[in-house]
């Protein structure tokens, strides 16, 4: 009992603080940074806690209830993901019916069919499941972290630095495989601390992290362009096929890898959630509930980065994912709460139909899953884009 | 005492030169003494400032004329100038090539260096009176063509233009690569002119990185499937003064020029426009004019220099923060400073391309990002990023 009600305190505090603070700010510094970030989470919350300031008991029920819908919402996407799993385990060059997959799996059937299922198909299944997952907690921790839905990854620069050091070092280097993982994620992890860096001035503010980020971007742009001219027009489409991110190349090794850096980072995430619920609430209120926030926000910006680098390296930087899966997983869960579960199994969802829709969509060519992810996710990034301004959420 | 400042003021004003110090020293009034040198210094310093940029350029022009993988003397290339300017043979016509080593060095710096350097010049001013009126338009201190996406939308169009149309001549595509950057910008300005606020520098700079993201996805996905809008467009996309030919230069001139004059006149609608849409309103300004007028012209500015040479960033950013550090707010001024500047930072930046990676070169897009970046965040690290 005193648990919900100490939260719905808190929750209408934030409000409170929250609706005194934003006037003051704008007027302070003509920005208008500190109201024009803030996120949906925050003015959700102050609607839940605002709308019936009467009734005490109500956002704790709502917030019951939110839960109960969180749930359900992650039951169907784990259902969702394990029909794609069968899917993508029955399509190919060629069909194998679902009992046969299943035989397969458990390790009876004929010799071809269990070098597709488990050779081929199954490791690029896991594959594009465990980047999916990696990439939507990502999403999901920056758009909090920053309180903006458009930061992302693909944004503020971090996706861009992995293809400049990428394509450099396969054109310039001639590398391939764990190398070329381990390059990519030292690249993409220096990128983000020199972002950070820059970005600090007497602490980090949401805006500036962005700009720097995008300033860093530009920068990357002109490094992939210039190893785009260098080079043969094979070695080019080849590393164009990279920086697109691809499930191609996908084995049990790098599965593994990939498995065991998830083991340390996803629980990390999961044992940061309440940190990151509070600073959702705005940095003053964060401030005054006793969360150090500078330290806080370090730590979340290191476990996000870290977990789109980690993907980024291992399949190349596929656009978008992170971008796409937190807002919808949001917009699913309802009443602005964080979803971290949702949106990392919504991540999974998008590459693994993603990555369907690339290999069988136009019978003939197979495009890289980060084609599919940018085509689909472009026009979302629109359409997110005019609704935030509409609302007056943008900046 | 009123009589005697009121000469001195509008010398000082026209022409700061002889007249005004005449009119200083003979004039012993205290109030004219003390307002005169506060007057005449800013402006004796923005004389100064604009004879040494316009030195500077003539230099910058001298260089790209001179440098590059194969030296060239000065005096060898004025001589080739001034043959050339005399309606002598073009440096193609030259009658004795290989028996005198100058003849060859003339057809380099006639048929290569020149267009080059004519390109650098036309790109370098339309990029910074792009970039001057954008900011001025949108009150933003981070508009910059590259920065808001205008590039993505030429390079879309081109790539629309090689593998949908087959089109492969540079001067053909080039009109796919206006009318693309034309539409990124109108794309831009709507997604980032909604809600309450208007246009904020970070929205701006934010529905900027957004387009360029989801057109740069589908340009990729076009580029996979067709090698030659991959083959043409790489060499496109990373922003280079070589190798573009003179009827590139030909076709996108008439309508830089338009461009260029258009934005010249805009000063006295900026710098109302700077004071807000209400105060500009009251002065008697009919702002919707000014805004269509500046589209207008950034559009004509931005969109001449991408199809000629490709995407650049930051040039249009970093010039107008230069001239308005020497000049002040008034955009009557920054305007003709950023004309001068511009061409200087493009052209310097591609002599330093051609010596620093002998013996290739490295393109003038690469050089300009990486002078360009650091000036952008510094900027960005401002306490106070206000509206303009």
């Amino acid at each position: 009992m005193p648990t919900p009600q100490m939260r719905s305190d808190r929750e209408s505090a934030g409000g409170v603080l929250n609706g005194d603070r934003e006037p003051a700010g704008r007027a302070a510094n003509g920005v208008s940074e500190p109201a024009g970030l803030a996120a949906n989470g925050v003015r959700d919350n102050r609607a839940a806690a605002g709308s019936t300031p009467a009734d005490a008991r109500r956002p704790a029920a709502l917030r019951r209830h939110g839960s109960a819908r969180e749930l359900r919402v992650t039951l169907v996407l784990g259902a969702v993901i394990l029909a794609l799993v069968v899917v993508s385990l029955c399509l190919g060059a060629f069909t194998l019916s679902v009992p046969d997959v299943f035989g397969a799996l458990a390790g009876r059937g004929s010799r071809s069919a269990l070098f597709v299922v488990n050779g081929v198909r199954l490791p690029r299944a896991s594959e594009a499941l465990l980047v999916g997952v990696c990439l939507g907690l990502s999403g999901a921790l920056f758009q909090s972290i920053v309180r903006n839905p458009l930061a992302s990854p693909d944004i503020i620069g971090i996706t861009s630095s992995a293809s400049a050091t990428g394509i450099t070092a396969i054109l310039v280097l001639g590398l391939s495989g764990f190398a070329l993982s381990g390059v990519v994620l030292a690249g993409a992890l220096v990128a983000a601390a020199a972002i950070y860096l820059l970005a600090w001035r007497d602490g980090v503010s949401g805006y500036r992290l962005v700009l720097v980020g995008i300033g860093i971007a530009a920068l990357a742009t002109a490094v992939v362009s210039l190893q785009l001219t260098r080079g043969r027009i094979t070695d080019v489409q080849q590393a164009l096929v990279w920086i697109t991110g691809s499930l191609n190349n996908a084995g049990w090794a790098e599965v593994v890898v990939l498995g065991a850096t998830m083991v340390v980072l996803v629980p990390a995430t999961f044992a940061q959630a309440r940190r990151l619920d509070v600073l959702r609430l705005g940095d003053d209120s964060a401030a005054a509930l006793g969360v150090s926030l500078e330290r806080t926000r370090l730590l979340l910006i290191v476990t996000a980065v870290a977990l789109a680098a980690v993907a980024v390296s291992v399949v190349g930087p596929v656009g978008f994912v992170t971008l796409v899966s937190a807002p919808i997983a949001r917009g699913l869960v309802g009443s602005g709460r964080l979803a971290l579960l949702p949106a990392a199994l919504l991540g999974a969802v998008v590459m693994l139909a993603a990555d369907l829709v690339g290999q069988f969509a136009v019978p003939g060519t197979s495009f890289p899953v980060g084609v599919v992810t940018g085509i689909v996710g472009a026009p979302y990034l629109l359409w997110l884009l005019t609704r935030t301004n509409r609302r007056g959420l943008g900046g | 005492m009123t009589r005697t400042a009121d000469p001195a003021a509008a010398g000082g004003g026209s022409r700061p030169g002889a007249g005004g110090v005449g009119v200083a020293t003979t004039s012993a009034t205290t109030t004219a003494a003390a307002r005169d040198p506060r007057r005449r210094a800013p402006n004796r310093r923005l004389v100064i400032g604009f004879v040494v940029a316009l030195v500077a350029l003539a230099a910058v022009c001298m260089l790209s004329l001179a440098v590059g993988s194969r030296y060239i003397a000065p005096d060898v290339v004025w001589s080739a100038l001034v043959h050339w300017m005399q309606g002598g043979a073009t440096g193609s016509g030259a009658p004795t090539v290989g028996a005198d080593p100058s003849a060859t060095d003339a057809i380099v710096v006639i048929d290569k260096r020149l267009p080059r350097t004519l390109l650098g010049l036309l790109a370098g001013i339309c990029l910074a009176l792009g970039g001057t009126v954008m900011q001025g338009l949108t009150r933003n201190p981070l508009a910059d063509p590259g920065i808001l996406g205008v590039n993505f939308g030429a390079a879309l169009a081109i790539v629309v233009a090689i593998s949908v149309f087959g089109i492969t001549a540079p001067s053909q595509y080039l009109w796919f690569a206006f009318a693309g950057a034309a539409l990124a910008s109108v794309l831009v300005y709507v997604v980032a002119s909604g809600g309450r606020e208007g246009t904020t520098p970070v929205k701006l700079a934010l529905a900027g990185a957004a387009v360029s993201a989801a057109l740069g996805s589908i340009i990729v996905a076009i580029q996979l499937t067709s090698t030659e809008a991959l083959d043409t467009l790489r060499f496109w996309q990373v922003g280079s003064l070589a190798g573009r030919g003179v009827d590139v230069l030909a076709s996108v001139t008439p309508l830089a020029l338009a461009g260029i004059v258009l934005a010249l006149c805009l000063g006295r609608s900026l710098n109302a426009l700077a004071l807000g849409d209400d105060l500009a309103r009251g002065l008697g300004q009919r702002v919707a004019l000014s805004r269509l007028l500046g589209a207008v012209a950034i559009v004509l500015l931005c969109g001449s220099a991408t199809a000629a040479v490709g995407p650049i960033v930051f040039v249009g950013l970093v010039i107008p923060h230069v001239a308005r550090a020497i000049t002040g707010p008034d955009y009557r001024l920054i305007l003709p400073f950023s004309l001068v500047l511009g061409p200087i930072l493009l052209l310097g930046a591609d002599v330093i391309g051609r010596v620093i990676a002998l013996p290739g070169e490295l393109q003038v897009g690469i050089v300009v990002a990486f002078v360009g970046a650091p000036v952008f965040i510094a900027l960005v690290r401002r306490r106070r990023l206000a509206s303009l």
